[in-house]
């Protein structure tokens, strides 16, 4: 018997980051993801073009403690995404 | 809109059932936070399943560990609103995620584990990151000590 969570990928539930072929990264509790989309819950983003901190920096941050979810629902278009990883995988500074 | 009661007194009650004060109210917490002196883990508890397969018995492995916090009490994040808001009101700055954990020593944090590093881990490896942070932040019980550490202020009674 299946669940709302099947079908959804390995990643879903689980915080990601993930980069873009531009200057945006994001974070947020990932829904789905398909050859579509990358759906994030609860996500914030990091814009390196516009922030006074590197994304480094926002990373840094965001795997000691999390991101403020500014955004309910984000939909990052597959073709922009170059990497999703596990924010639980970055290096706790 | 919070979950039935009785929906959540168990995941309560695996908190509660080894010794974890729980805190249902802002007095509550203002309490529990008030001693300052030592070490005190709150666990921010949530109905999610890292919750219930990770962060609950991943904390209870922890409290196993030689060396421990003074105190821990937990609160339920979409449950006693009020309770987690004031001890998110300690930890200013930090972004509101559960479950969650949060060691502080002497009132300082000292360690926070938010839920993306509970969420896709077993209980063992949380177990082994709070440890990691116990041994450097807490004290180890001295000889002829109890096993569990006290959840409650010395001198309260529980209603």
């Amino acid at each position: 018997m299946g669940t709302f969570h099947d079908g959804l990928g390995d990643l879903h539930g689980i915080t990601v980051v993930v980069e873009t072929r531009g200057a945006i990264t994001y974070v947020g509790r990932c829904h789905e993801e398909n050859d579509r989309h990358v759906l994030l819950h609860d996500a914030d983003l990091h814009d390196a073009a516009s922030s006074a901190t590197s994304r480094e920096e926002y990373l840094a941050r965001a795997a000691r403690f999390g991101v403020f979810a500014k955004h309910r629902t984000l939909a990052v278009p597959r073709g922009e995404v170059t990497s999703i990883r596990r924010l639980g995988e970055l290096a706790r500074g | 809109m919070p979950y039935p009661e009785e929906l959540v007194t168990p995941m309560r009650e695996e908190l509660t059932s080894i010794g974890i004060q729980e805190l249902r109210d802002a007095d509550e917490v203002d309490a529990f936070l008030a001693q300052k002196s030592g070490t005190t883990m709150v666990v921010i508890n949530s109905v999610c399943g890292c919750a219930a397969g990770g962060a609950r018995p991943g904390v209870a492995l922890a409290l196993g560990h030689a060396s421990r916090p003074d105190r821990v009490g937990t609160v339920f994040a979409g449950q006693d609103l009020e309770a987690v808001a004031r001890v998110r009101e300690h930890l200013e700055g930090i972004p509101p995620s559960s479950p969650a954990i949060a060691l502080f020593k002497d009132g300082e944090l000292v360690h926070f584990v938010p839920r993306h590093w509970i969420e896709g881990r077993d209980p063992r490896t949380i177990a082994q990151d709070l440890a990691t942070a116990f041994d450097e932040f807490c004290a180890a019980p001295s000889a002829g000590a109890s096993g569990k550490p006290s959840g409650k202020p010395s001198g309260a009674k529980k209603s």
